[in-house]
């Protein structure tokens, strides 16, 4: 019998994800932080659409993954134009020197 | 995975992706580091094909590396060199172990999904097409496809209302009264210490 080996994406989704947590707790520029968290965002995505296809009755996991995409383009605007703010202000995006 | 184009599309696109995540999270340049993500964003692309998923690969490189990216980019192009911190400073210790601890969830969380494997069931016609995901989404879920749209002129208004900065009117009237704060301040602590003395 043919399989679908939804194992594979899962790990590469894992995969992705940790590597995406590792930059944000590691990396001290807020955009660097930023883009980690699209990562993960991005694994998340891969790993409903990976399941959709192991139950292909319904396309829940594809609408699921196209609102994540969505609210996290909302989401990477709001941060950025926080991130320009705060730059214009302090003059820095170390997060190790984030401050009133 | 049945047949060998779609292995190999799936392969080659695996590498890139960790390829790109791996060159986001240690890039010394941030502008470096933004390329890596629009490489991973485009790998993952390519293997939403696999999944047949047609609709969401072509989303996904039309809002992820079409807009997503680019704003990052504009983003460090506005902040200028002072995009790049120096990743020095922080503890190595605290970082090495930081990575390794990260390093060794992984792996145990990979170690026991690998092997999973499901029966590959046929997809029905239109599964993840245009047609099919349209009708799935504007049937079942317009709802959340309205409050969604809702929510990105949420995202917009509010993006601008926090980077828009001052006009020199509204800088003279925070400056005037912030002064007036401070000229209450002290009115109140020299009358206090009139009081106690």
């Amino acid at each position: 019998m043919e399989t679908f080996d939804v194992g594979i994406y899962a790990t590469l989704a894992t995969v992705l994800f940790g590597i995406g947590a590792l930059g944000f707790l590691v990396r001290r520029n807020l955009l660097v932080q930023l883009m980690s968290i699209e990562l993960m965002l991005n694994s998340v995505n891969l790993l409903l659409l990976a399941f959709n296809r192991m139950h292909p009755g319904n396309h829940d996991g594809q609408i699921f993954a196209f609102f994540v995409i969505a609210v996290a383009a909302a989401e990477a605007a709001v941060g950025l134009a926080i991130v320009i703010a705060y730059y214009r202000l302090k003059k820095t995006i170390d997060s190790d020197r984030l401050e009133r | 995975m049945t047949s060998t184009p779609s292995t190999m599309l799936f392969i080659v696109c695996a590498i890139f992706a960790i390829f790109g995540a791996v060159a986001t999270v240690m890039a010394k340049k941030t502008l470096r580091a933004a390329m890596g993500l629009l490489l991973n964003i485009v790998a993952l692309g390519g293997m939403y094909l696999t999944l047949h998923a047609e609709l969401l690969a072509a989303l996904q490189l039309l809002v992820y590396a079409g807009a997503v990216v680019v704003l990052f980019v504009f983003v460090i192009m506005l902040i200028g060199p002072t995009a790049t911190t120096d990743t020095g400073g922080k503890a190595l210790a605290e970082r090495f172990f930081g990575a390794l601890f990260m390093g060794i969830v992984t792996l145990m969380l990979a170690s026991a999904l690998v092997r999973v494997s499901a029966p590959l069931v046929g997809v029905p016609e239109e599964f993840g097409s245009v047609e099919g995901l349209g009708m799935a989404l504007y049937q079942g879920a317009a709802l959340p496809f309205e409050l969604v749209s809702a929510t990105l002129v949420v995202a917009i208004i509010g993006a601008i209302a926090v980077a828009r900065g001052r006009t020199p009117k509204e800088a003279a009237e925070l400056k005037a009264h912030r002064a007036e704060k401070e000229a209450e301040a002290a009115a109140r602590s020299a009358q206090s210490q009139q009081a106690e003395g």
